[in-house]
């Protein structure tokens, strides 16, 4: 399935100043709690708070009105729509939202566990190694241009095509500068990092451990015994057995899912992505450097 | 001063019960404050919501681990500023704690 991260989205605001009757405690509680479940993001403007600005997103304003809220109006917001919720139960009011959203062509959210690795950059040594690595081209390179050596920034480019719940990648970083925040453990989910978990076997895999051997040798060695097995018993379903027991012991100890261990590369292959990678940069080098020397653009280049 | 509340709606991660019972405080309190379903999403879909949520001098964040939040933040091309953000943990502690911390000097 591939998941889409540029739908239109409405800022919702639970409007509570002049012009509108405040909402029942347990109410707003209800209704806050509802539209959140349903992944909306909310604000609730009060008297005499401050949120964060209103700036030219469209809005969603909820309220009981009893006036049609200027104060909003006037403060540089996009379009706005305000729904009265004066008669409304906490669920109906779900409803309502989600329909509003649908009539201002807006993207009601959800659908997607949000599942991606967020680089530390403040441990992050820039080694690529978990570009090498991951395999759905999660990661990217910016600003080959800007860097003297021509390498560029590691930078997470495509979140939705990471593996939900498969922290593998932050297994390879030396640095562990990697996280994903939903995880289950520190310092994968964003605890910090001791020095014991840098020296943390179950937290560290070395790439060269994984390209040398470890995960691959141990795989083909098994795979290897279990052909043997197979070729001396004939008996394939013993052979399959050994394959998913030794995958299932690989998938635990390092909480790989199933469908990325199976998808995983030969070590050949990885060596191979490894390369293109560095001429990629390579060639992305050349080319900011060719544009360099030609000088500014002019209005000739323009055509002008 | 501002507040910002996050879900984390789509893992469950974040205990339900600290969850609720910080959004409940939050609510009956009378301040005005931003929530979010899930800074995480915000952050993959490099939302402009996290740059209004940023710019705002100091601010209190109640989600999980601060090191997470602050590079979701960055992540999505808008970082926090270096001063005046606290970040309460729900994962780590108690509703009590979050709650005191991010209503401290408010008057409820
Ligand atoms: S493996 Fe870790 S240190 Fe190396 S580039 Fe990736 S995030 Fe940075
Ligand atoms: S920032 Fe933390 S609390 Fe918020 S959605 Fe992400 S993992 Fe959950």
């Amino acid at each position: 399935m591939s998941v889409k991260l540029d739908g239109k989205r409405l800022r919702i605001v639970l409007y509570e100043g002049d012009g509108a009757e405040p909402l029942e405690p347990q109410r707003r509680f209800e209704t806050l709690l509802g539209l959140l479940e349903d992944g909306h993001s909310v604000t609730r403007a009060a008297p005499g708070g401050t949120v964060a600005s209103a700036d030219r997103a469209d809005h969603l304003v909820i309220g009981q009105f009893t006036d049609k809220p200027a104060d909003i109006a006037a403060n540089g917001a996009g379009v706005l729509r305000f729904v009265d919720i004066s008669d409304c139960a906490a669920d109906d009011i779900r409803g309502t939202v989600a329909s509003e959203i649908s009539a201002a062509g807006g993207e009601n959210p959800g659908g997607w566990k949000p599942w991606f690795p967020v680089i530390d950059y403040e441990r992050c040594t820039n080694c690529l190694q978990c570009l090498t690595f991951c395999l759905f081209d999660v990661y990217g390179v910016e600003g080959v241009s800007q860097d003297p050596e021509g390498k560029g920034q590691i930078t997470v480019q495509k979140e939705a095509n990471c593996k939900i719940d498969c922290p593998a990648c932050s297994r390879v970083c030396p640095e562990a500068a990697i996280m994903f925040p939903k995880y289950k453990k520190g310092p994968i989910n964003g605890d910090v990092v001791r020095a014991e978990d840098l020296e943390s076997e179950s937290m560290k895999v070395d790439i060269s451990a994984l390209l040398g051997g470890d995960i691959y040798s141990a795989l083909r060695t098994r795979q290897k015994d279990a052909r043997q097995r197979f070729s001396t018993e004939r008996d394939e379903s013993k052979a399959l057995l050994e394959r998913k027991r030794c995958l299932k012991k690989l998938q635990k100890q390092f909480d790989i899912p199933d469908e990325v261990l199976m998808t995983l590369p030969s070590a050949g292959k990885i060596e191979e992505r490894a390369r293109r990678a560095r001429e990629k940069a390579e060639r992305r080098k050349e080319r900011s450097q060719t544009m360099r020397d030609r000088g500014p653009v002019t209005e000739e280049d323009w055509g002008i | 001063m501002r507040v910002l509340y996050c879900h984390c709606a789509y893992a469950k991660v974040v205990p339900e019960d600290v969850k609720k019972d910080v959004l409940a405080r939050l609510s009956g309190s009378g301040i005005a404050f931003d929530a979010v379903a899930d800074l995480c999403e915000l952050s993959a879909r490099k939302d402009p919501a996290l740059a209004r949520l940023a710019d705002g001098g100091e601010t209190r964040i109640a989600a999980c681990f601060p090191r997470a939040v602050q590079w979701l933040f960055h992540a999505a091309g808008t970082p926090l500023p270096d001063d005046g953000v606290e970040v309460w943990n729900m994962r780590e502690q108690s509703a009590d704690d979050v709650a005191a911390g991010l209503l401290r000097g408010v008057e409820v």
